[in-house]
């Protein structure tokens, strides 16, 4: 087979859809028209909490230019009694998130939405559209709708046998924990508080779609999936799959958040009823009151260790806010934030509680920094309480390949340990610190780990050879931060072709075949396994061709730089035959040259990353800024390493906001405050330095490149990580985030 | 009032198109104009996804009238590369991995201009102050803070 | 389509008579920096919209004969930073006025619409308060002059009579060893409303205070003249004793909000903070001069 030149593994090429998108070419979701099409907007709720009466839409449906109305009574119901799942949705909230069905379940739930003329037209008519709403009360935070007498979202919804706000449980446990804690020598418990923070991608989702006479709908929106948007779109609307061609376009930022539909089985019912195409764009106000943020969380870890530093007990409780609907991700605090330890005594539980807000998305290893944030806290504490630096602890209490995780599987190899000392040895944590160095001004210097599981799953590619030689690959997951480069350095490597013969494009529904959610760090592990497999199909494909041209067993022709060589005893017996020579005989000798490879892959280890951040505290005004921030990750092999490296540079920043300056603001009446980019502060250019990235590339041995996901440890560590430098700075632990100016100055006053 | 007769110019090439009175420069672009390059972040100027220039100033184009542009030199995005040359900031950022969604690309590339016209040699300082309009969530704003430096040096020794 | 009217007149008198005639109707366009974004939410819906970019009077800066500065209300931040003059003269005022948001809105907002948005969160009006400076509006009945400090009169809301325009800002010739400064607070460090404004101008002699000015933002339902911080600091020698002092008149002047930005307990502390520093950085330009 081929030998591994490493021409284009590793490689910073430039990515086939770059020049459009620097160009302003490049087609987004909110770029796209069709013909004689409608504007679509929708009419969401101004209570936080309301049981819905009725609706009348009949003053809207006879305002001139208006062409269809949908509500609730368009979208296909599924009962309550009976769950429905598409990955980890649960069609039952997912109807009733896309149009409210009994009760608005918060402020900015949609309502009912209009297709007319002009989005103005469109506007005015859904503020005539009535709505008779029965006010209740509403309760937005963890610990008020956990509180026995608070309103209850779902009268069905039963905990400890009575109607609750706590949605689901998980548990997960190993050993006694009770008594780890008392074999342990020192027991540290904290409670922390986190807010709800927005994935902040600056594309508002958008869609353009058409159903046209015979009932075949085509959508072009932008989603992590377009399978997922044809999955969903078709159980919302009761239309077969087969007739909805969900074509994705480039999408501008997910993070998570573009997993799941909010306009385009409206978009679909509206086109439905008006006969005509329909476009719908989401305001930024929209984007931030109604799609999804990460949970706020209410979690609680206690730890007991021995004198020595090893971790004998460890005990996490962890309430995520779900939003109006069922369905935070407990599996991240609850499954990760003790996983890169060997812990033998843990209980780790999470509440998954309802309150009237925007139901959660997933964000970036969904729920894991959060329970990193508390984990690696207490343990920082504990470090110092026991005289021990806090990477020694961590060392001392890695987890080792053949350990089981409290998540179920067995570990392979564990690459945890390889973080922590690539922090340890690195000259950012060694380097003078000047703590004081200017009146009212101190630094700090912190760490924490993190982990997450990764995902393989579903992949499809086709690769072709076209018939001038050169090769189109098409996959299924859309690109959000750089996986065609990737792909096309993996084709062109296999092939032993130039980079630049190699282009990737990403199919439709109709088109390719299944492929699951760009997310879960799973695109380029998948996808560059699926490729693999396609690129070496053909690649034998071609050594069969040329041997029955030189009329030779195959197994004596050998593929190498983009040729195949007659081997062994034929070796130099004829001349070589290039790919380009090869696609022209293609038609001759067999046909045209590709395939489709479609796997459900496995393999996907999971990731660790270990940070160092120091940090300088403005003490007076309260104000904390990030210096310098170095983060470790074993990435396993970096096809393309400056978008490996981006990934960790972008998944920190969005750490540091967690940390200090994002949060869901919300009034006296449940409305969301700051649903804007002013006051929701997502770090701006001149907020952070830059950030080192440490790739370790240790091959995931499960992968024929060695592939290990890259895109989501990155934001389990800053949140801790920067607590611990605060703390290292001022001697005082913050328990909540954001570590904001107001909260931090009265922290400080607080203190004395 | 109906719309107004808007004669201005455009990358360059006189333009004439009708405006509500109400509309932004964002909608006239993105709209009747087609130049979807020009992208909407926000539409309250707090991301800069839409930055144009107007008469050689950097402007957040949902905050200005289309009205407005009347007899003025409007530059975008789709005007930034020669023919098929790239820009050498379009390059750098190519060259860099400078992005990655690509969304605030456009925006980030207007402003990086302006800023290098007005300082061909920034200090990194500079240029994050410089970029601070523009949000970003994708990368951390490292590649592209280098990809201007870069590109600056560049330019200086070329000239 | 709207049935908004947009008017771009070449005259001062023109501008005045269009936006008397709209009764109430109307609303002047300079940058437009607040008004598009609050015609996008809802929160104004002018019937006419006059953009007075094309009055030269409005557009221009001019340095007055006896040293002083004219600036149009409609001059965008960027042309004050481009001036060669101004930002040596009044360099606190001028990074007020580049601080009103992105490189964007600079190239857009104006001091003029700075003030009439009314927001006691203005980045401009404490400077320009502690500048000294005069606006001049004219009106159907004719011009009149004011301080910039009487011209706020709430959030949102101005003492300007109806049909009144700001035209332009005056400032006064600068003595010899003044200075002047602006800082906010602000969480990031960009891109965010001021939590607190404060804006000082002294003027020293041999190390000691002559004459001050203190502007005070985003702490009251106005920017303010906080005239007890600068009695503090006028005849000092800005000892430690003088600057508390100050910063206590100025932690005594506020009445602020607890909003999304900020608490009252911490925009009061942060305005005694950021009069010392503030007062600080004046000193050190005065001395320079």
């Amino acid at each position: 087979m081929n030998e591994m030149s490493n021409k284009w593994i590793g490689k910073n090429t430039i990515r086939p859809d770059g020049a459009d998108k620097v160009t302003g070419r490049a087609g987004y979701a909110a770029d796209n028209t069709m013909p004689g099409m409608v504007w679509g907007k929708v009419l969401r709720s101004p209570h936080a909490h309301a049981r819905i009466r009725s609706i009348d839409t009949s003053k809207a449906e006879a305002l001139p230019g208006v062409k269809a109305v949908v509500t609730r009574d368009d979208i296909v119901e599924f009962p309550l009694d009976k769950s429905v799942m598409l990955g980890i949705q649960d069609m039952r909230w997912m109807c009733r998130n896309v149009m409210a069905r009994e009760k608005a379940l918060f402020h900015g739930h949609a309502v009912a939405a209009v297709a007319a003329i002009s989005e103005e037209v469109a506007a005015h008519a859904c503020s005539l559209i009535e709505v008779d709403y029965e006010v209740l009360p509403h309760v937005i935070e963890i610990e008020d709708a956990i509180k026995p007498d608070a309103p209850i979202l779902h009268e069905w919804n039963q905990f400890e046998g009575k109607p609750s706000n706590i949605a689901g449980t998980m548990v997960l446990k190993t050993g006694d924990v009770e008594a780890g804690f008392a074999e342990a020598d020192i027991v540290v418990e904290r409670t922390f508080k986190t807010r709800p923070v927005h994935q902040g991608y600056i594309e508002p989702h958008a869609c353009t779609v058409s159903y046209a006479a015979d009932g075949r709908v085509t959508i072009w929106s932008s989603s992590q999936g377009q399978f997922m948007v044809r999955a969903m779109t078709s159980l919302l609307t009761g239309i077969p799959q087969s007739d909805i061609r969900a074509i994705p376009a480039e999408i501008g930022g997910g993070f998570g958040g573009k997993t799941i539909i909010y306009l385009e089985p409206v978009a679909v019912m509206l086109s439905k009823k008006s006969g005509r195409p329909v476009k719908m764009v989401m305001t930024r106000e929209e984007v931030q009151r109604a799609t999804g943020p990460a949970p706020g969380s209410l979690s609680t870890v206690k730890i007991g260790a021995k004198k020595d530093g090893t971790i004998v007990a460890a005990k996490g409780t962890f309430y995520l806010q779900a939003g109006g609907l069922p369905g935070s991700p407990l599996r991240g605090p609850v499954g990760c934030s003790f996983a890169q330890y060997a812990i033998p005594n843990i209980l780790s539980v999470g509440f998954d509680v309802v309150s009237n807000r925007s139901k959660v998305a997933a964000y970036r290893a969904p729920g894991a920094p959060l329970g990193a944030f508390a984990t690696e806290c207490v343990l920082d504490e504990i470090a110092q309480a026991l005289g021990l630096d806090p990477l020694e602890m961590r060392l001392k209490n890695t987890v080792k390949a053949g350990d089981k995780a409290i998540y179920g599987p067995t570990f392979g190899a564990i690459t945890f340990k390889e973080t922590v000392e690539s922090i340890k040895h690195h000259p950012h944590y060694s380097a003078p610190l000047d703590k004081n160095p200017r009146p009212g001004v101190k630094r700090g210097r912190g760490v924490a780990s993190g982990f997450w599981y990764n995902a393989g799953g579903e992949s499809s590619v086709q690769v072709n050879i076209t018939e001038d030689g050169n090769v189109l690959v098409t996959t299924g997951h859309p690109d959000v931060g750089g996986s065609r480069a990737s792909i096309s350095n993996v084709v062109a490597e296999l092939l032993g072709v130039d980079h630049a013969r190699v282009n990737v494009m990403i199919g439709d529904t109709q088109t390719i075949g299944f492929s699951n959610l760009t997310g879960g760090s799973r695109v380029t592990f998948a996808s560059a396994l699926v490729a693999t497999s396609a690129t070496e199909k053909v690649i034998g494909d071609l050594r069969q061709r040329a041997a029955k041209i030189w009329n030779i067993d195959a197994e004596a022709v050998k593929w190498q730089d983009g040729m195949a060589l007659p081997a062994g005893d034929n070796a130099g017996k004829f001349p070589p035959l290039s790919l380009k020579e090869l696609a022209a005989k293609a038609n001759e000798m067999g046909g045209p040259i590709g395939t489709q490879v479609q796997l459900n892959t496995t393999g996907a280890d999971p990731g660790f990353a270990t940070h160092c951040v120091d940090v300088e505290v403005d003490v007076d005004l309260g104000i904390v800024r990030v210096l310098r921030y170095t983060a470790a990750q074993d990435v396993g092999r970096a096809l393309h390493p400056a978008y490996v490296e981006g990934q960790i540079q972008g998944g920190v920043v969005q750490g540091i906001g967690w940390a200090l300056s994002e949060e869901y603001l919300y009034d006296a009446k449940g409305r969301v405050d700051n649903a804007a980019f002013l006051d929701y502060r997502m770090p701006v250019c001149s907020d952070v330095p830059m950030i080192e990235p440490v790739m370790l590339e240790i091959p995931n041995p499960k992968h024929p490149q060695g592939v290990r996901g890259v895109g989501e440890a990155p934001i389990v560590p800053p949140l801790a990580a920067i607590a611990n430098a605060v703390h290292d700075a001022l001697g005082v632990r913050f328990y909540e985030l954001p570590m904001s100016p107001p909260k931090v100055s009265a922290r400080l006053d607080a203190a004395g | 009032m109906s719309k107004l007769h808007i004669a201005t110019s455009i990358n360059g090439e006189p333009v004439e198109f009708l405006a509500d009175p109400s509309a932004s420069m964002l909608d006239a672009l993105r709209g009747p104009l087609g130049l979807t390059g020009t992208k909407e972040g926000c539409g309250t100027g707090d991301c800069g996804a839409c930055s144009i220039t107007v008469d050689g100033r950097l402007v957040c184009a949902c905050l200005m009238l289309a009205v407005e542009s009347e007899g003025h030199e409007i530059g975008t995005i789709e005007g930034m590369a020669q023919g098929d040359h790239l820009h050498p900031l379009q390059q750098k950022f190519l060259e860099m991995a400078a992005l990655q969604c690509g969304i605030c690309t456009p925006g980030m590339l207007m402003a990086s201009r302006a800023l290098l016209e007005k300082n061909p040699d920034p200090t990194e300082e500079e240029v994050r102050f410089g970029l601070a309009g523009n949000l970003c969530r994708c990368t951390g704003y490292d590649k592209i803070v280098r990809a201007v430096l870069e590109t600056a040096a560049e330019m200086r020794g070329a000239a | 389509m709207t049935d908004i009217r947009y008017l771009a007149p070449r005259t001062l008198d023109e501008a005045v008579g269009a936006f008397a005639a709209a009764a109430g109707a109307a609303r002047i366009l300079a940058g437009g920096t607040d008004l598009l974004v609050q015609m996008r939410n809802g929160v104004a819906k002018p019937g006419t919209i006059i953009d007075i970019k094309k009055i030269a009077e409005m557009t221009s800066i001019e340095e007055t004969a006896d040293g002083g500065f004219r600036i149009g209300a409609a001059v965008p931040a960027v042309a004050l930073a481009e001036h060669a003059r101004f930002g040596k003269v009044w360099p606190g005022v001028l990074e007020a006025i580049n601080l009103i948001g992105s490189k964007q809105v600079q190239g857009r907002a104006s001091p003029g619409g700075n003030l009439c948005n009314g927001s006691p969160a203005g980045d401009s009006v404490p400077a320009m308060i502690a500048a000294g400076a005069v606006v001049t509006v004219q009106g159907p009945n004719g011009r009149r002059s004011m301080p910039v400090e009487a011209v706020p009169a709430g959030p949102g809301r101005t003492n300007l009579q109806p049909g009144e325009i700001v035209v332009s800002f005056t400032l006064p010739p600068r003595p010899a060893g003044s200075g002047d400064a602006y800082l906010r607070m602000i969480p990031r460090t960009e891109m965010d409303i001021a939590v607190v404004g404060c804006g000082v101008s002294l003027t020293m002699a041999g190390g000691v205070v002559t004459a001050a000015r203190v502007g005070l933002g985003a702490v009251a339902p106005t920017v303010m003249l906080v005239d007890t911080a600068a009695k503090a600091l006028i005849g000092s020698r800005l000892e430690d004793a003088a600057l508390e002092a100050a910063a206590a008149a100025c932690r005594a002047a506020c009445k602020p909000i607890d909003d999304k930005r900020g608490t009252i307990v911490y925009r009061t502390k942060v305005a005694g903070v950021l009069l010392k520093r503030t007062a600080a950085i004046a000193a050190q330009r005065a001395g320079g001069n």
